[in-house]
């Protein structure tokens, strides 16, 4: 609305009405511009980079594929068997499969990351943050679905001959479907559970 | 008072070799006692002299008779180093603490999975916010410094610290946690410089190490008083404790307190990272006390394993602290619990920081039991491992697991001939 036009308004009123909205409006951008002024922006190639923090959506995953056949040959030619045993099983590192039984319920099993996780994304981004120990980041995009796809076949999550992705791997259905506590909602000087008096 | 306890240490242990001498045969209590006391000093020099060096003058030493120590938590059953060369859980020596401040060079050490130490070169490390803000910022650790600053008091605990019947000295029962005077940047201060949108609800914190530790963090915790951290005690942080730079969160469990800080991604819900998979519970209410830590205390003087040396007084002193806020009170019973006492406070109690107490007591030289519990300024108060059990509506006995960061009540045994041990043994 130019001046012009907002001074042919009859109501005063109105126009009082209008100025102060835009005041309002204009306030927040005001009190949100930088104060200090020091530092720089970080390119977007750079945060791409750097934004290894997979979420359950899969949003920052990279493209590539994935199959459990060539995650087992990684599995040796990567050294992960050196550390992690045979089929993730007799190593020194942590197991990476369970030695029970498909019917004991996954609570009830060990604390094996590619079964209790609720997201096959957290086994994709751990592999990719956290593998092979010394040469943490060396691994591309096709290699760490093709050792996610590994971990998750041989816990029974998925077939042998899934090809996973950047699509299907956030769908994925994990043992411990929804049976997990979820967050609550943090509130400031409160006690650390509700109704808890410890 | 560490040094008087050390010579009653050295001197008891002096005394118990006369004792056991071939030439000396029983000795009267009120005799030993005599000899307990070195020579009063006359004009002579009495100690050797220790030379001015280089490494003197550029950087402080202790003195070689204080040997206080962290050792290899065994947490899980996983050695520090272990068969990898990764540093998984220390533990502080909380039995000869005094004040509240731990010495860097003690303060407990705990990592991600297992850890090497990243050896960072402060000037090539950045800190960048991005996600949900209006502009992301990347900043030098000399960045960092030009912001105005905050200096406080803060302990920080891992999740672990568990005390059970098979421990001996509070550094096994109680030693993952420290405290330490820490100098940074308010968050909030950067995340306003950032221009926070109206969507963030959580925050992830990334570490730089090899495995690049993330946590999920509340955004109202965030903005009310997250520090990011540059100093510790003084100083630049210790490698071990994340230089050169880290966030501390509050009394919230030790792994938030994300080390080597590269990243700070705003986003509009809980990230489930690998260390949420390590907190997962399959009730919500048993993860909501993985979060911010209950009211807690121990008395570290007289604790497991060390000696009384006979009846009289001493004071009973310890630490207690909350990740609820500031701690309100911390009473001490010397008769297995039937008791309590109000204890002083040796230093003002400020919010998630270790406060020292002190509690003066006569012992009789009868066996009994010592124990102290606390209550925090938002009303919450330190249980029984009994209390626990009973809120949750589960059996008791001895090998029960407190849910959560494990802050119930921990006693001491004081035999007759003054030795003190683990009470849940």
């Amino acid at each position: 609305m130019g001046l012009r036009k907002m001074l042919e308004v009859r109501n005063p009123l109105k126009v009082v009405t209008i100025l102060l909205l835009g005041s309002v409006v204009g306030s927040p951008a005001i009190a949100q511009s930088p104060t200090y002024g020091v530092g720089r922006t970080p390119t977007a190639e750079e945060l791409g980079r750097m934004d290894i923090a997979i979420g359950a959506t899969g949003e920052e995953l990279p493209s590539g594929t994935g199959t459990a056949k060539e995650g087992a040959q990684l599995y040796l030619t990567k050294g992960c068997i050196g550390c992690h045993g045979a089929e993730g099983l007799g190593g020194l590192a942590p197991a990476l499969q369970s030695k029970q039984g498909a019917d004991v319920p996954v609570w009830k099993k060990e604390r094996i990351l590619p079964l209790r996780s609720p997201y096959a994304t957290v086994v994709w981004d751990f592999i990719h943050r956290g593998m092979p120990l010394g040469l943490e980041g060396t691994l591309t995009p096709n290699e760490v679905y093709s050792l996610t796809a590994y971990l998750l076949f041989l816990n029974h999550v998925i077939p042998e001959d899934q090809v996973l992705d950047k699509q299907n791997l956030p769908t994925i259905k994990m043992p411990i479907g929804d049976e997990f506590g979820k967050p609550h909602e943090f509130k400031l000087n409160a006690p650390r559970l509700k109704g808890y008096p410890y | 008072m560490d040094s008087k306890r050390n010579s009653r240490r050295e001197l008891l242990k002096f005394g118990v070799a006369l004792a056991g001498g071939a030439t000396v045969a029983l000795r009267g209590k009120a005799q030993a006692q005599e000899h307990n006391h070195p020579a009063t000093p006359g004009p002579e020099n009495a100690s050797p002299m220790i030379h001015g060096s280089k490494e003197q003058i550029e950087y402080g030493q202790r003195s070689k008779y204080v040997t206080s120590v962290r050792m290899a938590h065994p947490m899980g059953g996983r050695a520090s180093p272990d068969v990898f060369g990764k540093v998984f859980h220390v533990a502080t020596p909380l039995q000869d603490s005094v004040g509240v401040i731990t010495p860097s060079s003690l303060h407990y050490v705990a990592t991600t999975r297992g850890s090497y130490l990243p050896d960072i070169d402060p000037q090539q490390h950045t800190l960048t916010l991005h996600g949900l803000v209006d502009r992301p910022l990347t900043l030098t650790v000399d960045d960092l410094k030009r912001f105005p600053s905050v200096t406080r008091l803060h302990f920080l605990e891992c999740a672990g610290n568990r005390h059970d019947g098979q421990q001996k000295t509070v550094q096994e029962t109680h030693g993952m946690t420290s405290c330490s005077e820490w100098t940074g940047v308010l968050l909030s201060t950067l995340l306003k410089e950032c221009g926070l949108k109206g969507s963030a609800k959580w925050f992830v914190a990334e570490g730089a190490e090899e495995v690049k530790g993330a946590s999920s963090i509340p955004i109202a915790k965030g903005m009310d008083d997250c520090l990011i951290a540059y100093g510790q005690n003084g100083e630049p942080l210790r490698p071990q404790q994340g230089f050169p730079v880290r966030i501390m969160v509050p009394g919230f469990e030790g792994i938030y307190h994300t080390k080597f800080l590269r990243r700070i991604k705003v986003v509009d819900r809980f990230y489930m990272n690998y260390n949420e998979f390590g907190h997962l519970r399959p009730e919500a209410k048993e993860l909501a006390l993985g979060e911010q830590i209950g009211p807690k205390s121990v008395i570290t003087y007289p604790s497991g394993s060390q000696q009384l040396s006979g009846p009289g007084f001493y004071e009973i002193s310890g630490l207690a602290w909350s990740g609820g806020g500031a701690v309100k009170t911390v009473e001490v019973s010397t008769d297995g619990g039937k008791k309590w006492n109000r204890t002083q406070f040796k230093n003002t109690p400020q919010r998630m920081a270790h406060v020292r107490f002190g509690y003066e007591w006569r012992w009789d030289g009868s066996e009994t039991e010592i124990l102290s519990r606390c209550t925090d300024e938002i009303g919450q108060r330190q249980p029984m491992r009994e209390e626990i059990a009973n809120w949750w509506k589960v059996p008791f006995d001895r090998n029960y697991r407190v849910p959560g960061l494990d802050n119930s009540v921990m006693p001491w045994k004081i035999a007759r001939d003054g030795s003190v041990t683990n009470g849940l043994a």
